[in-house]
């Protein structure tokens, strides 16, 4: 089951609590992970916690499903890092800041693995 | 090292040379009675030499200069060179950066700049860009108009808490002097308010704005401060406002000096000596403050003179920045200094064919031609208020030509005809009234002349020297040569050291910066900080400890002793 | 044991500085009044403990001397034709000094973290100005609080406890009590929460609002539709009366408007309600910076450039324009053949494409952390923390500069040491 959804990335207190150690797994836990309201996630018919695919036209990543029920229907977070920008938009719009919310993404159940920040990177090499 | 300048046609009054030909040795970075003969020797052709400028009022460096440049890449653009060997890139027409600051003035032959106003809590700012402007001696005058602290000790009358505040605020904030800007409107602006002249009460702190400046030029006489209060006088920029300035000028007769100098100065005067009552009546009032200046040797001014084309008014008058903004649709900074002051930065543009433009731009002229001791009326454009400060030779040409004056009058609003007087005004300064106006006279309202704005034995050895020869120019008629010579110096020495040469920078030493130390009785120092340490903890978003600027951020200080309790001699 | 009190925060941009620190032989054993993320970063962890090499990204690095990843520094620098020098926000103003002056020796490109946070609110400053005031006026006066896509218990945790909403100051004795607060947002985060009331904005529709709330508070409310963004034209009529009658209000805002469609133009608009708001009442405007020098750095860049960040040092002379000549531009246009990452963390915060183009050049990286950029760099220089282990100069949000305390001794080269090296370096090679 694919759920359509806009997703916007930003801060959050645990990612800024590790943020100074990416290697950690502390860190890939504060922002491995998608946000989405409990109705979406019954769309999707998956637990949080478990692995989900998160594609854009700009790229794709697999991470953590998390409940969280300010989101309204439809919108999908992940905390700022590797893993959200491995599908936000690049294009600057001529003023030089990419798109970092308002993405539209496809979500899906997956049984692929969270990558580490490690083999997340290295995908770019 | 020794230089010995030859062949100099010298105009310096202070000592009463009138342009003779005089030889000036320097040894050491002070002019010296001789030196020897492994002097360097510069000729200097016959042309005119001068002590190195000294600007007693210019927004040089700190928080509302740097959000005029953030809010004006437009202007940065403009004027744009790249790095030498020597300089590094310059940006920028009326906020420049910082290294743009310090040669462009080096190359117009000054040496000394004051920055005209900085907010205690944002003084370590201001000193880290002085501590970037290359060549020139520099320092910087600190709000204390609107303060809570001084409205506190005025309303208690306590003149003893108010001079301990002054002391301690200059000590925080490694200042100068005494800044004194719309005193009571910084805080009426905190609700979006102002005063709207000297009598108006301050609510919640009750005391008027002519109690705030009678108190500190009152405590600035007990602190024996090198210079006096540096007064933006209320209702600046408001028609009519011309009698707000003479009352407000006619405070100093209440305080008696405690130097050989004025207990007032007011600055920017073109803003403040406005008639009529509305744009349409609008008109000058010159004269009137001219005559105030003439029959008072209290109080001085300087011009605040306007510049046609781009500046941009940065001033810790909020109120008045805000109405700018309103009045020219232009986009609007605001900054506001928690128990402190106010400001605003607004860009404009003056037009010749805007009959208000005209006016204030006949104004500036006719304030300093009217008045007739030069040492009472300095020369300054209110960098970047009035214009940028590179078209000091502009002023120094108009107001050495009433040829050059009635050439611009006529490609300006006839409005000048009926509003001012300039028109009818045919004096014409002499080399020596420049002199005074940009070197002299203001090293004498710093409280500086012991060092600046002269050439006698004992001055630091700063010097201009210009590409024309006194006594073979008609400045009345080669107004243009003049223009041009005060724009590029010939040579500027400062120091002694040799930093521009036709125009170029050839060195870029660390000038200094000026502060004041003022002692007070311990006593008054401990009472007045009982005051200050419960603003910190219940009103101020930063602790006490960490308010003050430390000696790091003034790494080449020239410190001044003063203060109500003797100095010791060591 | 040594007590450091009133020590500064070298995490966010609210600079807390009433932090009291513990240190025990040259470790910091207690944390006082720092926030979670403050302390996180005070208290550190392991970090990269010599410097490292590598030509190939793929290899594991090799452990070399200070002197030779400087000089490898300074040779990929000197040979590269399009350098960029990135990052800074995390060092303090000495550090931007060094590095704005070694980008005008090697003609780089020099920008900073700004770049996916608050530059598009300079971009908005060119045009409309800041009408703003330090954080204590805040404190002292307001009686409205706006958060519009801001989410501050997460991301500046004491900043209503010190300015914004708790704060209690000389006119605003009532603290919260005496203050209405107004989250604006997309979803509810827990700011919302907290507020007195929530404005739930359709995501990218930020910019239709704040024109709407503009129509309504000059007089023209019959052009706004009766939704506006998913808001009901009536909400957002009374939220105008709510904001009219303030009698000092502060606007905050973040990530919401400088990320979303419309970028700097959200917050143009934004600026312009906050002065159209100035004919009626006081208001003020700041942006909630995300770094705690991230503001220092451009300061530094406007004084010493003309210009915030983004500028092109290649004609010898700075040259500025978002949009060609930030970091993400040039990355992804390809240009950018050697890039050197510091205080900054382009890896983890770079779109993808960008850090693919890092991935392609050489990359020198000084940090005192491993993290994404390392996993792209071939030069690792490790340094001491500034803020931490190295005093300095930093700027908070409101533009408050502030001195940054030493609570441990350095055990690394600073910053400073590091770039002044890699500048000599680089001038010898020029054969000066």
């Amino acid at each position: 089951m694919t759920l359509n959804a806009i997703l916007i990335t930003g801060r959050t207190i645990n990612q800024g609590a590790t943020i100074e150690n990416k290697t950690s797994l502390d860190y890939q836990e504060a922002t491995a992970l998608c946000e989405l309201n409990s109705k979406d996630i019954g769309l999707l018919g998956i637990k949080p916690g478990s692995q989900i695919s998160v594609k854009t036209d700009h790229g794709d990543v697999v991470v953590k499903l998390k409940e969280n029920n300010g989101n309204p229907d439809g919108m999908a977070f992940i905390p700022m890092g590797p893993w959200a920008n491995a599908v936000v938009d690049p294009d600057t719009k001529g003023c030089g800041m990419p798109g970092f919310k308002g993405i539209k993404a496809r979500l899906e159940p997956t049984d692929k693995k969270v990558l580490s920040m490690k083999d997340l990177i290295a995908r770019y090499k | 090292m020794e230089l010995l300048i030859k062949n100099g046609a010298v105009v310096d009054p202070v000592n009463g040379n009138k342009g003779d030909k005089t030889d000036i040795s320097i040894k050491d970075g002070k002019i010296v009675n001789k030196v020897s003969s492994k002097a360097t020797v510069l000729d200097a052709g016959g042309r005119l030499v001068m002590a190195g400028g000294v600007d007693a009022h210019s927004h040089i460096a700190g928080a509302k200069v740097n959000v005029g440049r953030m809010m004006r890449p437009e202007d940065s653009r403009s004027g744009i060179s790249p790095r030498t060997k020597i300089t590094r890139p310059c940006t920028g027409y009326t906020v420049p950066n910082v290294y743009a600051m310090g040669y462009r003035y080096a190359q117009m032959g000054y040496t000394t700049v004051f920055e005209a106003a900085q907010a205690i809590m944002k003084a370590r700012h201001t000193h880290e860009e002085l501590e970037e402007i290359p060549i020139i001696d520099k320092g910087a005058l600190t709000l204390f108009g609107s303060n809570w602290p001084t409205m506190d000790f005025v309303r208690e009358k306590d003149m003893d808490k108010l001079a301990a505040y002054v002391a301690w605020g200059l000590l925080a904030s490694r200042g100068f002097g005494v800044k004194c800007v719309n005193p009571g409107g910084g805080e009426m602006w905190g609700f979006g308010k102002n005063v709207t002249g000297l009598d108006d009460v301050v609510p919640s702190f009750d005391v008027t704005p002519r109690e705030i400046i009678v108190s500190l030029m009152k405590v600035n006489e007990m602190l024996k401060l090198p210079h006096s209060v540096h007064l933006h006088c209320n209702n600046l920029g408001n028609p009519g406002n011309y009698k707000t300035t003479l009352a407000s000028m006619e405070l100093a007769d209440q305080v008696k000096a405690s130097k050989n100098r004025q207990v007032m100065h007011v600055t920017h005067l073109l803003f403040n000596s406005w008639g009529g009552t509305n744009w349409g009546d609008f008109e000058s009032k010159s004269d009137e403050i001219a005559n105030f200046l003439n029959n008072h040797d209290n109080v001085t001014g300087d011009m605040g003179q306007m510049i046609f084309g781009s500046a941009t008014t940065m001033t810790a008058d909020g109120p008045k920045q805000y109405a700018n903004a309103k009045l020219l649709h232009a986009k609007w900074s605001n900054g506001d200094v928690e128990c402190e002051d106010a400001s605003g930065v607004v860009p404009i543009y003056y037009v010749k064919q805007i009959s208000v433009h005209a006016i204030m731009w006949a104004i500036g002229l006719e304030l300093a031609l009217l008045t007739k001791d030069p040492y009472k009326m300095l020369l300054t454009t209110d960098h970047p208020n009035g214009g940028p400060f590179v078209n000091y030779s502009e002023v120094i040409a108009l107001l050495m030509s009433n040829k050059k004056r009635q050439e611009e009058i006529k490609t300006v609003h006839e409005a000048v005809h009926a509003k001012n007087k300039l028109p009818g005004l045919d004096r014409e300064l002499d080399f020596s009234e420049i002199a005074i106006m940009t070197r002299a006279g203001t090293a004498k309202v710093l409280g500086l002349l012991d060092t600046k704005g002269h050439l006698g034995v004992g001055a630091d050895a700063d010097i201009s020297i210009y590409d024309i020869k006194p006594d073979q120019i008609d400045p009345s008629v080669e107004h243009a040569k003049i223009k041009s010579a005060f724009s590029s110096a010939a040579y500027t020495i400062k120091g002694g050291n040799i930093v521009v040469k036709d125009g170029q920078i050839t060195a870029t030493p660390l000038g200094r910066t000026y502060w004041v130390d003022a002692k007070v009785p311990q006593q008054h120092h401990d009472e007045m900080m009982k005051d200050i340490v419960k603003k910190f903890k219940n009103y101020y978003s930063i602790q006490l400890a960490n308010y003050m600027v430390q000696d790091e951020y003034v790494t080449h200080p020239q410190v001044i002793k003063a203060g109500s309790v003797p100095v010791e001699v060591n | 044991m040594t007590v450091i009190t009133d020590a500064l925060c070298p995490f966010c941009g609210c600079l807390c500085d009433d932090l009291t620190i513990v240190v025990e032989n040259n470790k910091i054993t207690d944390i006082k009044n720092a926030c979670k993320l403050g302390s996180a970063k005070i208290m550190g962890h392991h970090r990269i403990e010599a410097p490292m090499m590598r030509a190939d990204k793929k290899s594991e690095f090799k452990e070399v001397s200070y002197e030779e990843a400087i000089n490898e520094a300074a040779a990929i620098l000197f040979k590269s034709k399009r350098p960029l020098l990135y990052g800074w926000a995390s060092a303090l103003c000495e550090v931007h000094k060094k590095g704005i002056l070694l980008a005008e020796e090697v003609g780089a490109i020099i920008d900073n973290t700004a770049t996916v946070c608050h530059a598009p609110s300079t971009l908005a400053v060119h045009e409309k100005g800041l009408p703003t005031a330090t954080l204590g006026q805040i404190k002292n006066r307001s009686d409205v609080t706006v958060f519009w896509g801001s989410n501050p218990v997460h991301a500046h945790p004491r900043h209503m406890g010190r300015y914004s909403v708790f704060a209690k100051g000389f006119f605003q004795e009532k603290g919260r009590k005496g203050r209405k607060v107004i989250v604006v947002d997309v979803r509810k985060t827990e700011t919302a929460a907290m507020a007195d009331e929530f404005i739930q904005v359709q995501q990218g529709s930020d910019y239709l609002v704040i024109s709407a709330l503009r129509a309504i508070l000059s007089g023209h409310a019959d052009v706004v539709p009766e939704s506006v963004g998913g808001v009901p034209k009536e909400q957002l009529a009374k939220l105008v009366d709510t904001l009219k009658a303030a009698k000092f209000g502060a606007v905050f805002f973040g990530m919401g408007l400088t990320q979303s469609i419309s970028r700097y133009k959200n917050i143009d608009n934004a600026i312009s309600l906050i002065t159209e708001l100035n004919a009626y009442t006081k208001y003020v405007i700041t942006p909630m910076r995300g770094h705690y020098n991230v503001t220092g750095f451009g300061q530094v860049c406007s004084w010493e450039t003309g210009f915030a960040t983004a500028v092109d040092f290649a004609r010898g002379a700075p040259y500025y324009n978002p949009g060609e000549t930030a970091a993400n531009d040039v990355l992804m246009r390809k240009e950018t053949d050697a890039a050197m990452i510091i205080a900054g963390d382009a890896g983890a915060h770079f779109p993808a494409d960008s850090v693919r183009q890092l991935a392609r050049i050489p990359v020198i990286q000084i940090d005192p952390y491993w993290n994404p950029t390392t996993e792209v760099s071939n030069v690792v220089i490790p340094v001491a923390i500034c803020g931490v282990e190295v005093a300095g100069t930093a700027y908070r949000m409101d533009g408050v500069s502030l001195q940054m305390r030493k609570m441990v001794e350095p055990t690394l080269p600073t910053d400073v040491e590091v770039l002044e090296r890699i500048t000599q370096r680089v001038r010898k090679l020029r054969g000066e």
